[in-house]
């Protein structure tokens, strides 16, 4: 009796360039709330290409796409970077950080346009999550002055910071290095498992791949498991 | 507070590319600044060169030109009547010079509304005695404290006092250049003499200067009492009245309504002056051009330094998107960077054209043309700073425009799989 977070049909993608291929054929399963579930597969099997459609950002697909049970537009930028605001993490294999601000307000940017809570709250919050990831003394630091795997979980307590449905990640470990790695893979798991977060993460590392909850395997655009 | 954290991140980008910023805003600083100074500097010459002509110029001279009598009387012969008239040699008739019952005209025009006021004037033409020669010159007679109120008078008697005419009898103000003719001075007693041959004697009490040599070399000024006596007239006889109007630009069909009603001839200031006024609006042109055109070359800077950032912050835009920014958003965010810079460099460009024009007005202008006019002249009228301030946000608005559309249409699909 658990509640689908996210739901692709029958979703289907050619890329146009030069000559037409299909890069995602004819893609579903669904993923339930709290669920920790890595995606894997050959490099150029389109993993990454399924995570940008799943979350919204990439809207020229065949299909549907469902989060938290709503059809997805595919002609509505607005209410799409609203749902990507309000109900998706997202954290990248490269630590996209805005290196004008700094790691607080980095973190409280998302929150900020959520609108939901006061300035104040939104700063407390964000503090919350800092120190859920053990950093919450870099604060106060320049983005741009952190190490890689500081930034990765910068990166995280901001994909947190509006309690998204679902957070996503495109190899986010695949730029540190063992240990920074694990530490990355454990907070995933405190989240799903202590906070009941539903995780969906693109890894090509099978050993983190082995310790989540459900692997869907991907080849040539198919899922195979 | 949705817009608050929009215009944060605006500040945040112009802060971490502050220099190319800066060069954008002292772009359109730089061109508000000599905006408004033109503006400034050429309508504070036209004005002078209203003061100059116009408010001396009455709005409607009534006067009676010496020409032909246009009933001549065969056309009052009914045996001709409908028939072609061949009249040759006519002849003007001098004697109609005088406006023809001109107290009951002055009377009528005091109840007018539409005349601030009026003036009138008898002009003869008179002979200058200077030793053995006699210099010809035309002797106004004038009420000078009328005449000062309603037409500046008195800020062209740069010697002397306009009322000093009306004060004492038998005096006249010379024009500068005819005193200097005469070799007289003031205190000086000059004898002239009129067309019909009657000698007078005037004490000079003052120089006129208008900043025309033409008019100053032939002028004088005389009350019009004394001017009468002078040319044995009665005390209702004079040869113009000159008109001001509530409203200048009523002064063509004012002008037409009078001639018919009072059978003289008017002319109006407008018909007068015409290439005058093409002048002062050829002034104003030239400057809203050139004040354009450096607002134009400044809003290409800005389109540069946010193409430019744009370029740089790739990176912050796709994150702002995949976080939740949409495409409005970000447009807003460069927008606001543009009208930032419109903003701020327009406003110190008031600032400096502000300082820039009165440090214009301090440069001494002194010219014996101008007998008034001390340094040179603005004109700090508000609206050029209302005009300046706007042209610059408008200008940076559609410099920023074609930039944020192009950031807002950024996918971050691209950019984030580009790395
Ligand atoms: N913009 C594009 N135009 C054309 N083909 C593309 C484009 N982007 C990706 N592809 C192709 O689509 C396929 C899937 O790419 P995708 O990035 O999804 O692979 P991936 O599984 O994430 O690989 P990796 O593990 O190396 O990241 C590849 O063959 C790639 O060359
Ligand atoms: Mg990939």
């Amino acid at each position: 009796m658990s509640q689908k977070i996210l739901e692709a049909k029958n979703i289907t993608k050619y890329f146009e360039d030069p000559v037409k291929v299909q890069v995602l054929n004819d893609i579903n399963f669904s993923i339930n709330k709290g669920e920790f579930v890595s995606l894997t597969g050959k490099s150029g099997c389109g993993k990454s290409t399924l995570l940008y459609v799943l979350s919204t950002m990439d809207t020229d697909y065949e299909g549907s796409l469902y989060i938290d049970q709503d059809v997805m537009p595919k002609n509505d930028e607005g209410y799409l970077a609203k749902i990507r605001n309000e109900k998706i993490g997202f954290v990248f294999q490269f630590h996209y950080l805005l290196n004008e601000f700094d790691v607080l307000n980095n973190v409280m940017l998302p929150g900020l346009k959520l609108n939901k809570y006061s300035k104040e709250k939104v700063e407390h919050r964000a503090y919350e999550k800092l120190k859920l990831l053990g950093i919450e003394h870099l604060a106060l630091k320049k983005a741009n002055q952190l190490s890689g795997g500081e930034k990765q979980r910068v990166a995280i307590a901001r994909a947190l910071i509006n309690d998204p449905h679902i957070i996503m990640g495109d190899e986010p470990t695949g730029n540190l290095d063992k240990k920074n790695s694990d530490l990355v893979f454990d907070i995933f798991k405190k989240l799903a498992h202590e906070y009941n977060q539903t995780l969906l993460i693109v890894t090509h590392d099978p050993g983190f791949a082995e310790r989540t909850d459900r692997i869907i395997k991907m080849e040539d655009g198919k899922i195979i498991v | 507070m949705k817009k608050g954290i929009l215009i944060n991140i605006a500040k945040a980008l112009l802060l971490a590319r502050w220099r190319q910023t800066l060069v954008a805003a002292i772009g359109v600083t730089f061109s508000i600044t000599m905006f408004i100074t033109l503006l400034g500097f050429m309508n504070g010459l036209n004005d002078l060169l209203d003061g100059l002509i116009l408010n001396r110029t009455p709005h409607i001279k009534l006067y009676n030109d010496i020409k032909p009598n246009a009933n001549q009387p065969i056309k009052m012969a009914n045996d001709y009547k409908g028939k072609h008239h061949f009249i040759q040699s006519i002849k003007s008739d001098a004697n109609k010079q005088a406006i023809y019952n001109s107290q009951a005209i002055m009377n009528s025009l005091q109840k007018d509304a539409r005349v601030i006021g009026f003036t009138q004037k008898l002009t003869a033409q008179v002979f200058f005695i200077n030793g053995t020669t006699d210099i010809t010159g035309v002797l106004n007679g004038v009420n000078a404290s009328e005449e000062s109120k309603l037409f500046h008078f008195d800020d062209y008697i740069v010697s002397g006092n306009a009322s000093d005419l009306d004060r004492e009898t038998n005096t006249i103000i010379l024009g500068k250049s005819l005193a200097e003719k005469l070799l007289v001075n003031i205190g000086d007693v000059i004898q002239l003499s009129t067309a019909n041959g009657d000698r007078f004697q005037l004490k000079v009490v003052g120089y006129f200067q208008s900043g025309l040599k033409e008019i100053d070399i032939i002028q004088s000024f005389a009350s019009i009492h004394t001017v009468q006596k002078i040319m044995n007239k009665p005390n209702n006889f004079v040869t113009e009245i000159d008109i001001k109007l509530k409203d200048i630009n009523l002064s063509i069909p004012t002008a037409k309504e009078y001639a018919q009603l009072y059978q003289t001839d008017a002319e109006d200031i407008q018909t007068a002056n015409s290439q005058f006024e093409t002048g002062s609006a050829v002034r104003s042109i030239i400057s809203y051009a050139v004040g354009i055109t450096l607002l134009v070359v400044a809003g290409f800077g800005i389109y540069n330094i946010l193409n430019m950032m744009i370029f740089e912050k790739m990176d912050s835009i796709a994150i702002l998107k995949a976080t939740g920014f949409s495409g409005k958003d970000v447009k807003n965010i460069f927008m606001y960077i543009a009208l930032s810079i419109g903003f701020f460099g327009g406003l110190a460009g008031l600032l400096f054209g502000f300082i820039l024009s009165s440090i214009i007005d301090q440069i001494p202008f002194v010219t014996a043309a101008l007998p008034t006019v001390k340094t040179y002249p603005i004109n700090y009228s508000i609206i050029f700073y209302i005009i300046g301030i706007s042209f610059s946000l408008i200008t940076t608005y559609f410099a920023g425009w074609f930039p944020a559309r192009k950031a807002s249409k950024i996918d971050p699909v691209v950019i984030i799989r580009g790395k």
